[in-house]
């Protein structure tokens, strides 16, 4: 078994085939000239080792090399990359099958903002009434713990609509530092949730431990290969056209394990890539197809998934503008580029600009979260309880979210019209025009038990008050009291003796722990 | 006797009027339904002031409950009114010299001007299920025709349904009427609609405003503890 996630049945689609054919042909262009600049050595050396023109263009001291990516190096990786990649879980029934001839999307969290939003509420009397009090939501910003993340990864096991987590939140513990930043993030989100895993790593010498810690969860190296619970994300090209050396190298490394792992590419329209429509897609195809060819050269048939996060810039102050249409544009044509190559597409949405939850934040990530939704992404960052861009995550926000992908998800449910069906409205039809009241009231119940009806918003107060955030809020307490599925106390024990730096507090078996 | 009440019971909480709904759960399709069980109970020899009282009016009350903790839609309440309903219609006969049928009697009619009726016949539905003995005079009907019905057949209660701020004015046209008419205090007038609101029926004189069925219900209940 594994999630159903959505399936588009009819994506949308802004280019036609001949759009997407000169795209491509552009894109190729691109990689034989100019080609990428790696500040990587070794993927220098993988690509000139397949024939790519590799040349020095290093400076007195900053090594690189220019690579021309003929176009055959390319299609060969197009080729042998995976068209279905199976992202495992904890419980194999959170399994995700991402098929990139499948317009199936599944929703994930995302982005490991720095900042943690608390909230609580407080009461006010009115002035010109003292017997009228409301409650008023307070919010108080800090910077996100390794406790946050268990929570955070607790809420998203217990968000119906959210598929798979990535981690919405960094760690800035004083005792989590560079070395021991990957088991503990990998940790924290392991045992809270049983669903996937996607994380980027901070420092690639604890890529083993890592692996080593999701081969005890389920039970050895094979049985990671045949449920890898743990995936990764790569940003390994600094655009236009630049493969950085450490993330490069991560995937590298990566790839040599043959696990998983999105090749995310995020250009900023206007700034690193081209305003143009036409532009920014071009190069961001390049690029992320650069990233497929070193992975697909390092490990022929290395699981990848085509990542997309293009972006417009901000006139204003030169900051990301994810709220803005061009955003969801570009977005929606790489999601079709991905599916010309059959390849399973991340792909990115409803992120904003709003620093708190409310009406702007609403409105602002569901334009995003709808359109980029409905051009059918496998798998959608879509940035559950996230503000202020990534900078802010808040748990409140991430109820709310779920509400809302629950409401698409069954907006994108495919019609039921068929001859059967329609004998059966016009029976009842038949029998309404018998009856003196003529309504179909009583047909409704029918469809309301087979879950056929979407169920009022959760959130609605009583009378012509707005009250979405105070009973969001009991929402959010309500599934945090619910429990988790650990990870169970012998591989529990097991992990924190065999991963070095695991933090004693995130043992829930040990007496006196914080969580 | 108690299989009989505890199954006429259930099946007002499921909504099944006869054997052909399949009420909440669906799978009792070609069970005998509420129609069915109080012939059935009749048939017993079960006293019809029981089967109100602890078959009907104890099954309403748990939608009631089940509505208020909105585990129960609409659908639900009206599906289970209109078997008590039908019920209803089916003892009238046994109980014309018993309190035990109607808490009283409530005429119901959509004023001049205006056709709309499903929130009329909603609020009907649902009174009848409530246990008030429901006359509904109809649409667009004139002050004179109902001044006429309220002199002969002497109801406790008078619903006036709108759904226009045209068609609304005749509320208070039909209060006036009442009024010149000397009739106007032997019957409590209730008003209801899209248009109407509290603050109108104050204006027109009527004795209260009701947001919809559920509310008219409640207003009832109120007048009925002032009454007693």
């Amino acid at each position: 078994m594994a999630r159903e996630g959505v399936l588009i049945h009819a994506p949308y689609e802004r280019m036609t085939e001949e759009q997407v054919e000169q795209i491509h042909h552009a894109s190729m262009q691109i990689l034989s000239d100019p080609g990428m600049i790696s500040f990587n050595s070794e993927a220098a050396e993988i690509f000139h080792a397949s024939g790519a023109d590799v040349t020095s263009i290093t400076s007195a001291d900053n090594p690189c090399w220019s690579i021309r990516i003929p176009e055959k190096l390319a299609l060969y990786a197009i080729d042998s990359a995976p068209k279905v990649v199976k992202l495992g879980a904890r419980n194999k029934d959170n399994s995700l099958i991402l098929n990139g001839e499948e317009p199936r999307v599944f929703f994930v969290s995302g982005s490991e903002a720095n900042i943690w939003l608390d909230i609580d509420f407080q009461s006010y009397i009115k002035k010109s009434n003292h017997n009228v009090e409301i409650q008023v939501p307070e919010f108080h910003p800090r910077r996100g713990t390794v406790l946050d993340l268990c929570q955070a990864a607790h809420l998203c096991e217990h968000l119906e609509s959210l598929d798979a987590l990535i981690r919405p939140v960094n760690i800035q513990d004083k005792d989590v530092t560079e070395d021991n930043k990957d088991v503990n993030k990998f940790f924290a989100s392991l045992n809270n949730t049983t669903k996937h895993v996607m994380i980027g790593l901070t420092n690639l010498e604890q890529l083993d431990n890592v692996v080593n810690m999701a081969r005890l969860i389920v039970g050895g190296e094979e049985e990671l290969k045949e449920n890898p619970i743990i995936s990764f994300i790569t940003c390994l090209v600094k655009s236009p056209l630049q493969f950085v050396d450490d993330t490069t190298q991560a995937l590298i490394e990566i790839s040599r394990r043959g696990l998983p792992v999105a090749i995310a590419i995020s250009p900023q329209g206007g700034t690193t890539a081209p305003i143009k429509e036409d532009g920014i897609v071009t190069q961001l195809n390049a690029e992320v197809l650069a990233g497929i060819t070193l992975s697909q050269l390092v490990n022929k048939g290395t699981p990848v998934l085509y990542g997309s996060v293009p972006v417009r810039v901000r006139l204003d102050d030169l900051g990301d503008s994810y709220g803005a249409p061009e955003s969801s544009q570009y977005n929606v044509d790489c999601v079709q580029m991905a599916r010309f190559y059959k390849l399973p597409c991340y792909s990115t949405a409803g992120v904003c600009d709003a620093k708190i939850p409310g009406i702007q934040s609403s409105i602002e990530r569901l334009f995003s979260d709808i359109v980029v939704t409905l051009s059918g992404p496998q798998y959608l960052h879509c940035a559950y309880g996230l503000l202020g861009g990534n900078a802010t995550f808040c748990p409140l926000q991430a109820v709310l979210d779920d509400v809302h992908f629950q409401m698409i998800k069954f907006f994108l449910a495919p019609p039921q019209i068929n001859q059967s069906e329609i004998d059966v409205s016009l029976k009842q039809l038949e029998e309404v025009m018998r009856t003196p009241q003529k309504l179909y009231i009583r047909y409704i119940r029918r469809m309301l038990r087979n879950g056929q009806l979407s169920l009022p918003y959760p959130f609605e107060a009583g009378g012509e008050t707005d009250n979405v955030l105070a009973l969001a809020y009991e929402r959010m307490n309500e599934f945090i009291s619910q429990p988790v599925e650990h990870i169970d106390s012998a591989t529990t024990s097991k992990i924190f003796q065999e991963i070095p730096g695991i933090l004693p507090r995130l043992n829930v078996y040990e007496e006196g722990r914080e969580q | 006797m108690e299989d009989i009440i505890a199954l006429l019971k259930e099946n007002v909480i499921q909504g099944r009027k006869t054997k052909d709904d399949e009420g909440v759960d669906g799978d009792s399709i070609g069970m005998p339904g509420v129609i069915e069980l109080t012939q059935l109970a009749l048939e017993s020899n079960i006293p019809p002031e029981v089967i109100i009282e602890e078959g009907l009016t104890t099954g309403m009350q748990v939608v009631g409950d089940k509505f208020a903790a909105k585990e129960y839609f609409v659908p639900d309440m009206l599906a289970s009114a209109e078997a008590v309903s039908g019920a209803q219609d089916i003892l009238k006969p046994y109980l014309e010299d018993s309190d035990a049928m109607s808490k009283g009697k409530f005429a119901i009619a959509t004023v001049k001007g205006d056709i709309h009726d499903i929130g009329k016949n909603i609020v009907a539905t649902l009174l009848k299920g409530a246990g008030y003995e429901v006359d509904d005079l109809g649409i667009n009907i004139p002050p004179e025709k109902i001044v006429e019905y309220v002199r002969e057949y002497k109801p406790d209660f008078l619903g006036l349904s709108a759904l226009l701020t045209t068609t609304m004015l005749a509320m208070g046209e039909t209060i006036e009427a009442l009024k010149e008419n000397g009739i106007r205090d032997s019957v409590k007038v209730l008003i209801g609609g899209a248009a109407v609101s509290e603050e109108f029926a104050q204006q027109i004189g009527a004795d209260a405003y009701c947001v919809d069925g559920f509310h008219a219900i409640k207003v009832l209940e109120e007048f009925q503890k002032v009454k007693a």
